[in-house]
């Protein structure tokens, strides 16, 4: 019997409607979330005509959150899918292959870890300038980290097990050997530190946009609208609260989402893992 | 707790002793209906597989049950108080000072982080008042008790830097630092080495019988008992199934279980094999059918004096 | 115990070399440099001349080797060039913040341990309790907030309508205007480390050796003070070096939202108008920092842990 897993189930539900609010952010709204501005309804505060207020151009708040969703969670899956195929390639032919490829893989994952990769990603922003590309590009080079020593790890592992042997002596290609046979052995964790990932991409990029090294305004990032709101905190405060309970309600979903998972696909890890 | 004691009264008695988990409907009993005593100085031997409920009885004893475990009915009578009645406060007294344990695993009983001599000496701060210093000078003396060499510098040893055998010896140590009346031996060899095994169960026979202190040895190996207690006791599925004094008990076993038992020790003098005359029986092809086991005696009335099988009690289903 | 310390000092040396090959590459190797930017960027309004006036004298036309070559002789004497802004040697400008980020990471840091760990301590005791779920919640909400959201709702609560600290800037070193900038750095290692306590005591309480201790007689309370304590920070330490190692990195969007007059701030300003000499420089000494801190603690365990030694 399974005790009920509410970690899985709450961050699963926090997801999804994020995802839900980021897809269908046109039907949700009737506004746009950079072209309607109007000056005469500047720094409303939240009411049933703008259910979050308004911001010092008279936008609705509540419109521009849906449409962050979008920018957060592209930003997030898409770097994260970035760094898995990086950590995972590397990963897994390290430990296969072996050698001096090892030790340089090796050697440059510990070196991405001792730079930390918000830290890494500014420094990326900083030559390839703000804006969704780099932004992709930047967060999607500095977090491949973890999911490289995990897949380095469970192949080592898996490495001496009878049937990798055995697709061995068959004559499979080594690639075939690692797609076919390494590769689905190690969804499980991939699975785990990937869904966290995609928090910790969300966070980075609200905190890059908010350094104004991100997103640029007027599109509507999460992290590039608290910039805004900073300034005029005192009268709007709520153009500052809703973005950052967006972003809050992301990451928390994801970060849930991925502690259930762990928990689904291995109760008795649970304790040591941070 | 200090009356005196009647010299043919038993150090311990359990009297049908219940072990569970409490439920809604009632509690759920893995070890049930237990009874047996040691005399003083006596050294007792509790067999059966693993499963079968040794361990907690034993730690039943002391009251170190892990939630949700609980007994849920019978008596523990030492020195005719029932442990059970004892505060927690006294009870932590007669821990480790009226009886000692000693587990399995050497490797990890020890606290990895503090040297053994602490560890032994914690035992003289807890239950004789001395301070640091007496304490760890009296540990030298319990380490050179247990014969382990160079005892003033072990004493600042980690257990890591020790082999199992010594790390047993320490365990041993600090289980008799006190002086106790009755020692709980749970499975002390069955993680050590072939070799070490004999010289750990020799120490513990030889420092137990010059101190008069009583022995539970709890083993899955009828060999380790039947060479140092008087008397064992046959677990199987929670439930004690014979009791007898050791000679007889491989002169004649009675119950189905035991007979596997004895049929899978190999004996010298005796040729097992293919080739050889006897062959050693497989006890997992006797248990294997437990439900025979089950019919057969759970089912026959209750009469031991008709059926001299059932005088053990009966082997109950627990899952 | 000092071979160990001098080992783990030498295991170090190539992964610093390798940070400061890797981040020479990335801002020497790629297109566009300093001048070329300002051109671009067109807020200079510099011309091709300029450009190569710029980019002579900061040698910025030599082969790359030679400039890696240049690079590194000059880290080895303390040199990492000279600020474009500052016109001043960015060891200096560095120099000049740095104690003001050190007072940030130190007083968040000791905010994070001197919360987070009795209470992921007390939770854990008493699992399943009301506060070992609030400790819980609490704690993967501190890991999911972003700080900068945070510290502008506590700037707003308790600088603007409370009035009783000031909102932001360094004020001259006074203690006031540090408390609410370490207090939002110091959330999310509070959270890890109440986590991280929690697990430990959890993990320490099932080992065998706290049975043993039991078996022995002692009460709960010496059970934790004699065998509990030690072992649950051998594992707590590591989480702490790693969260303080890593602070100044968290450090920067902090430091910005507060007017912090630190390297954080440093950094993201430099970024901005593309001062490369400054930015290397900063991400250098933050990334030294939390190599530094790392082999410190791996010394640390050592020390606490008997086992470590051996290997």
């Amino acid at each position: 019997m399974r005790r009920f897993n509410l970690n899985l189930w709450l961050g699963g539900v926090l997801t999804l409607i994020v995802i839900v609010g980021a897809v269908f952010a046109p039907w949700l709204t009737s506004l746009d979330p950079v072209f309607d501005a109007n000056l005469m309804y500047a720094e409303e505060p939240p009411s049933g005509q703008f259910w979050f207020g308004t911001d010092e151009q008279g936008r609705d708040v509540y419109t521009r959150v849906l449409y962050g969703a979008r920018i957060s969670l592209t930003v997030g899956i898409v770097s994260q899918i970035i760094n898995s195929v990086i950590g995972l390639s590397l990963g897994i032919s390290a430990a296969y292959w072996g050698g001096w490829w090892d030790d340089l893989v090796n050697g440059l994952t510990n070196v991405m870890l001792a730079i930390p990769s918000l830290i890494f990603a500014l420094a990326i922003m900083a030559i390839l300038g703000p804006g969704l590309p780099s932004l992709l590009i930047a967060l999607g080079l500095t977090n491949w980290s973890w999911t490289c020593r995990i897949a380095r790890s469970s192949t080592l592992s898996l490495k001496g097990q009878g049937y990798v042997q055995a697709a061995s002596t068959l004559g499979y290609s080594d690639i075939r050997i690692m797609w076919t046979q390494l590769l689905p052995n190690m969804v499980g964790p991939i699975l785990v530190i990937s869904t966290l990932g995609i928090g910790a991409a969300v966070l980075a990029e609200a905190a890059l946009s908010f350094l104004g090294l991100g997103i640029r305004p007027p599109f509507p990032s999460w992290g590039a609208m608290l910039t805004g709101a900073r300034e005029l905190i005192v009268i709007a405060p709520w153009a500052a609260v809703f973005p950052g309970l967006a972003i809050f309600v992301t990451v928390l979903g994801f970060n849930l989402l991925g502690d259930g998972l762990r928990d689904y696909l291995d109760p008795h890890m649970r304790t040591r893992q941070q | 707790m200090n009356e005196p004691v009647e010299h043919n009264a038993p150090l311990l008695e359990l009297k049908n002793l219940h072990v569970g988990i409490p439920g809604r409907r009632g509690s759920v009993d893995i070890v049930r209906d237990v009874s047996f005593s040691i005399m003083p100085g006596e050294a007792f031997g509790l067999v059966g597989e693993s499963g079968s409920g040794k361990s907690l009885t034993a730690l039943s004893l002391i009251r170190l049950l892990k939630k949700p475990l609980k007994v849920s009915q019978g008596q523990i009578l030492f020195k005719g108080d029932d442990l059970q009645n004892l505060t927690d406060r006294a009870m932590r007294q007669m821990r480790g000072d009226r009886i000692a344990m000693i587990f399995q695993e050497p490797m990890t009983a020890l606290n990895p982080l503090k040297t053994v001599g602490r560890q032994i000496a914690e035992m003289f701060v807890l239950h004789k008042g001395m301070g640091w210093a007496e304490a760890g000078r009296k540990a030298v003396d319990a380490l050179a008790s247990v014969h382990v060499p160079a005892p003033e510098e072990r004493v600042r040893a980690y257990p890591h830097q020790m082999s199992g055998g010594m790390r047993q010896r320490v365990m041993i140590a600090i289980a008799l630092a006190c002086d106790p009346d009755l020692l709980i031996a749970d499975e002390p060899t069955t993680a050590l080495d072939v070799t070490v095994q004999d010289e750990v169960l020799k120490l513990i026979a030889e420092l137990c019988a010059a101190r008069g202190t009583a022995v539970l040895l709890i083993s899955h190996d009828l060999g380790v008992i039947a060479n140092m207690c008087q008397r064992v006791g046959v677990m199987y599925s929670g439930r004690l199934v014979e009791e007898r004094d050791t000679y007889d008990l491989f002169a004649d076993p009675r119950h189905p279980y035991t007979k596997g038992l004895l049929g899978a020790l190999p004996r010298l003098g005796t040729r097992h094999g293919a080739a050889g005359r006897q062959r050693l029986v497989d006890i997992d092809s006797l248990i294997k059918d437990r439900d025979t086991l089950l019919q057969e005696f759970c089912f026959e009335p209750r009469n031991p004096v008709r059926d001299p099988r059932l005088r053990a009690g009966m082997a109950g289903g627990v899952e | 115990m000092l071979r160990f310390t001098i080992r783990r000092l030498l295991q170090v040396i190539p992964t610093i070399i390798a940070v400061v090959l890797l981040i020479f590459v990335i801002f020497s190797v790629v297109p566009g440099s300093f001048a070329s930017s300002l051109m671009s960027d067109g807020r200079g309004g510099a011309d091709a001349d300029m450009v190569a006036r710029i980019n002579e004298q900061f040698g910025l036309d030599d082969p790359v080797h030679v400039r890696f070559f240049d690079y590194v002789t000059g880290l080895l004497q303390f040199d990492m060039g000279e600020s474009f802004r500052f016109r001043q040697p960015v060891t200096e400008v560095i120099g000049d913040r740095i104690w003001a980020s050190l007072k940030l990471s130190i007083a968040a840091m000791v905010f994070a341990i001197v919360v987070g760990v009795p209470l992921g301590f007390i939770a854990a005791l008493k699992p399943g309790s009301i506060l070992d779920s609030i400790t819980m919640i609490g704690a993967v909400s501190g890991l999911s907030m972003p700080q900068f959201w945070l510290g502008l709702l506590l700037m707003y609560f308790f600088a603007l309508i409370l009035g009783w600290l000031p909102s932001f800037g360094y004020g001259g070193g006074d203690f006031k205007y540090l408390i609410l900038p370490a207090i939002t750095l110091g959330v999310t290692p509070l959270a890890l480390l109440a986590r991280t306590t929690r697990a430990g005591v959890l993990e320490i309480t099932n080992e065998d050796f706290i049975r043993t201790a039991h078996s022995k007689g002692m009460s709960n309370s010496r059970v934790i003070r004699w065998h509990l304590t030690r072992n649950v920070m051998v594992l707590v330490v590591t989480t702490i070096g790693l969260q303080f190692g890593s602070m100044m990195g968290q450090a920067v969007v902090i430091e910005k939202l507060f007017s912090w007059p630190g390297i954080g701030t440093l950094l993201v300003d430099s970024v901005a108008i593309r001062d490369i000499p400054v930015v290397q420089g900063t991400i250098l000494v933050i990334v030294l920092w939390f190599l530094f801190i790392n082999t410190f603690v791996d010394i640390i365990y050592a020390a606490i842990d008997p086992r470590i030694k051996q290997t």
